[in-house]
C-alpha cells in the first residue's frame, strides 16, 4: 500500500510518498516555491486522484491549481480561478480550505477563502463562483478577523446529503445550509466567545477547526480559540469535551476516516502562551468521541518542544489502520501508521508548515 | 505603441516574452486593461479583482513609480515603457 502526504508550507507544497506501509517516505522537491500553500486536497471522485493547491504569492496574488498525475504538472486557468464579482467590492487574498463535495456531486468542490466567503466549482476545482447567499448574509458586516485574517477555513459538506454543508470562519463561528446553499444560519449555541462582552453570542466565536465523526455526519468537533466542543445534532448545540484534556486551546482537530468516535488534537496550553503544555510534544487522541482523553508520543521528541500546529496542519488517512499526520511552524512532519500509537519522522527542515492532507494511492 | 516591460519572474504567463508591445494609450490603466485582453494570465498577477494594483507589484512608466504620478491614472505616452517590478518584500 502507498500513502501519499501533501505537505503545503509557506515556501511550496511538498509532495512525500510511502510505498511500504508508511514505514520510509520520499520527500519531493518544493511545487510552487516561495508561495504559501493554506490549502490542499485531494480528490479521489474521478479516475486518477486529482490534487487541488491553493497557492498564494505574496507579490503576485491567490490561485488555484490542480494536478491529475500526482504533480507532475499543473494546470491553472487563463483568469483567475476565483474571484469575487465586481460588485462585491472585495478582492480574494488566499485559499484557506479546498473540500471536494460528496460522491453525489462528482464534478463539486468548495473552496474558503479570506475576506470569509465560500466559493463553489462545478469543474473540478478548476473554476470557481461565489456564493452570493451567505456573502450577502447580514451578519457578515459582524464578521471579525484573528491574527491570521478572516477566513472561511473549513469547509464540511455531508456525506449523507448534498444539501447540507457546514462551514467555520474566524471569527464568525460555524454556519451551515440545509438547502443547498439558498439560506445559511449560524449554530454556535454553547460555544463560549470569552473574549466578547456577552460569552454566549449567536455569532462571533473563534472557531479554529471543525470535524466531522466518520459514523455519524450530525456529530460534529470543534477545536475553538479556547474551548473544545462535540454536537450530537448536526451543530444545533454544542458541549463541552475538553475535560480530561490538558489545555482547551489549539488549532486542528481530527476525525478518524471510518471509526465513529476517535478523533485527535494537538493541545496548546493557552491563547497566551502558544506552545505544547508543560512543553511536551505529544498528541492527543479520544475513542469516545471527546469523553476521554490521552497522550499519544511514543517516538515523538521529548526534549523541550515549542513548535505549534496550525489548523490544517494534521489531518488522517484512509488506511486500515489509519495514518495520522501533523506538521509544525518549525517544518517538522511527524507520521503514525498506528492511528497515533508511535511515531516517526516524515521531514524536517522545511519551511512552516500550513496543511497536510494524506491519502492511499 | 507602449512597451510593458516583463520581470523574469512573470514570463512564464506571457511565454517568455520580456516586451509587450500595446496599442492602448492614455493612462495606465488602459495598458492594464489590454494586458488583461491579450495576456490574462500576466494581468491577474498586477492587479486583483478590483481594479487596484497589488501591493507588492510595483509599476514605473518611464521610470516614475506610478504610485506618485496618479496609480492606474498614470499618462502613457505612445513611445513609452512601463516596467513591472515585484517590490522588496516577503520574509
Amino acid at each position: 500500500m502507498a500513502v501519499l502526504l501533501a505537505i503545503g508550507t509557506q515556501k511550496g507544497l511538498f509532495l512525500a510518498q510511502a510505498a511500504d506501509d508508511r514505514r520510509s517516505w520520499q520527500v519531493g522537491p518544493a511545487h510552487f516555491a516561495m508561495q504559501a500553500v493554506y490549502a490542499v486536497a485531494v480528490d479521489r471522485r474521478g479516475g486518477a486522484p486529482r490534487l487541488l493547491a491553493g497557492v498564494d504569492s505574496s507579490h503576485w496574488g491567490p490561485s488555484v491549481a490542480v494536478s491529475d498525475d500526482l504533480g507532475a504538472t499543473w494546470q491553472e486557468p487563463d483568469s483567475a480561478p476565483l474571484a469575487f464579482p465586481a460588485d462585491a467590492g472585495a478582492a480574494v487574498q488566499r485559499v484557506w480550505q479546498i473540500a471536494p463535495a460528496t460522491d453525489a456531486e462528482p464534478g463539486v468542490v468548495w473552496a474558503g477563502t479570506q475576506p470569509s466567503a465560500l466559493f463553489r466549482s462545478a469543474d473540478g476545482g478548476r473554476t470557481y463562483e461565489l456564493v452570493r447567499s451567505l456573502w450577502d448574509h447580514p451578519h457578515r458586516p459582524e464578521w471579525g478577523e484573528g491574527y491570521g485574517g478572516q477566513a472561511i477555513h473549513t469547509v464540511l459538506p455531508d456525506p449523507q446529503d448534498p444539501a447540507r454543508v457546514v462551514v467555520a470562519m474566524s471569527t464568525g463561528g460555524v454556519y451551515q445550509t440545509a438547502d443547498g446553499g439558498a439560506t445559511w444560519r449560524p449554530t454556535n449555541t454553547g460555544i463560549k466567545a470569552y473574549f466578547l462582552p456577552d460569552p454566549w453570542p449567536e455569532f462571533g466565536q473563534c472557531v479554529h477547526k471543525v470535524a466531522r465523526d466518520a459514523a455519524d455526519p450530525r456529530r460534529l468537533y470543534a477545536q475553538n480559540h479556547h474551548g473544545v466542543y462535540r454536537s450530537d445534532d448536526a451543530g444545533e448545540t454544542w458541549q463541552s469535551i475538553a475535560g480530561t484534556l490538558p489545555s482547551d486551546f489549539g488549532f486542528p482537530i481530527v476525525a478518524h476516516p471510518r471509526r465513529p468516535g476517535v478523533i485527535w488534537g494537538f493541545p496548546l496550553t493557552a491563547d497566551g502562551e502558544r506552545h505544547p503544555v508543560d512543553l511536551k510534544c505529544r498528541v492527543f487522541r479520544s475513542t469516545d468521541a471527546g469523553e476521554h482523553w490521552t497522550p499519544q508520543s511514543a517516538g515523538l521528541p521529548e526534549q523541550p518542544y515549542y513548535p505549534v500546529v496550525l489548523r490544517d496542519a494534521m489531518c488522517a488517512d484512509d488506511a486500515d489502520p489509519a495514518g495520522v499526520y501533523f506538521g509544525t511552524r518549525s517544518g517538522e512532519v511527524w507520521a503514525s501508521a498506528d492511528e497515533g500509537e508511535s511515531w516517526a519522522p516524515v521531514a524536517e527542515h522545511l519551511p512552516d508548515v500550513l496543511c497536510v492532507r494524506a491519502v492511499t494511492i | 505603441m507602449a512597451t510593458v516591460l516583463v520581470p523574469g519572474a512573470l514570463r512564464a504567463e506571457t511565454g517568455g516574452e520580456s516586451r509587450l508591445p500595446v496599442e492602448a494609450g492614455g493612462t495606465l490603466g488602459g495598458v492594464l486593461d489590454e494586458v488583461a485582453a491579450r495576456w490574462p494570465r500576466l494581468e491577474r498577477r498586477l492587479r486583483d479583482e478590483t481594479g487596484a494594483l497589488r501591493r507588492y507589484v510595483n509599476v514605473y512608466v518611464d521610470g516614475e513609480d506610478c504610485r506618485r504620478t496618479g496609480g492606474l491614472d498614470t499618462p502613457v505616452a505612445a513611445s513609452a515603457e512601463v516596467q513591472v517590478l515585484p517590490s522588496v518584500a516577503g520574509g
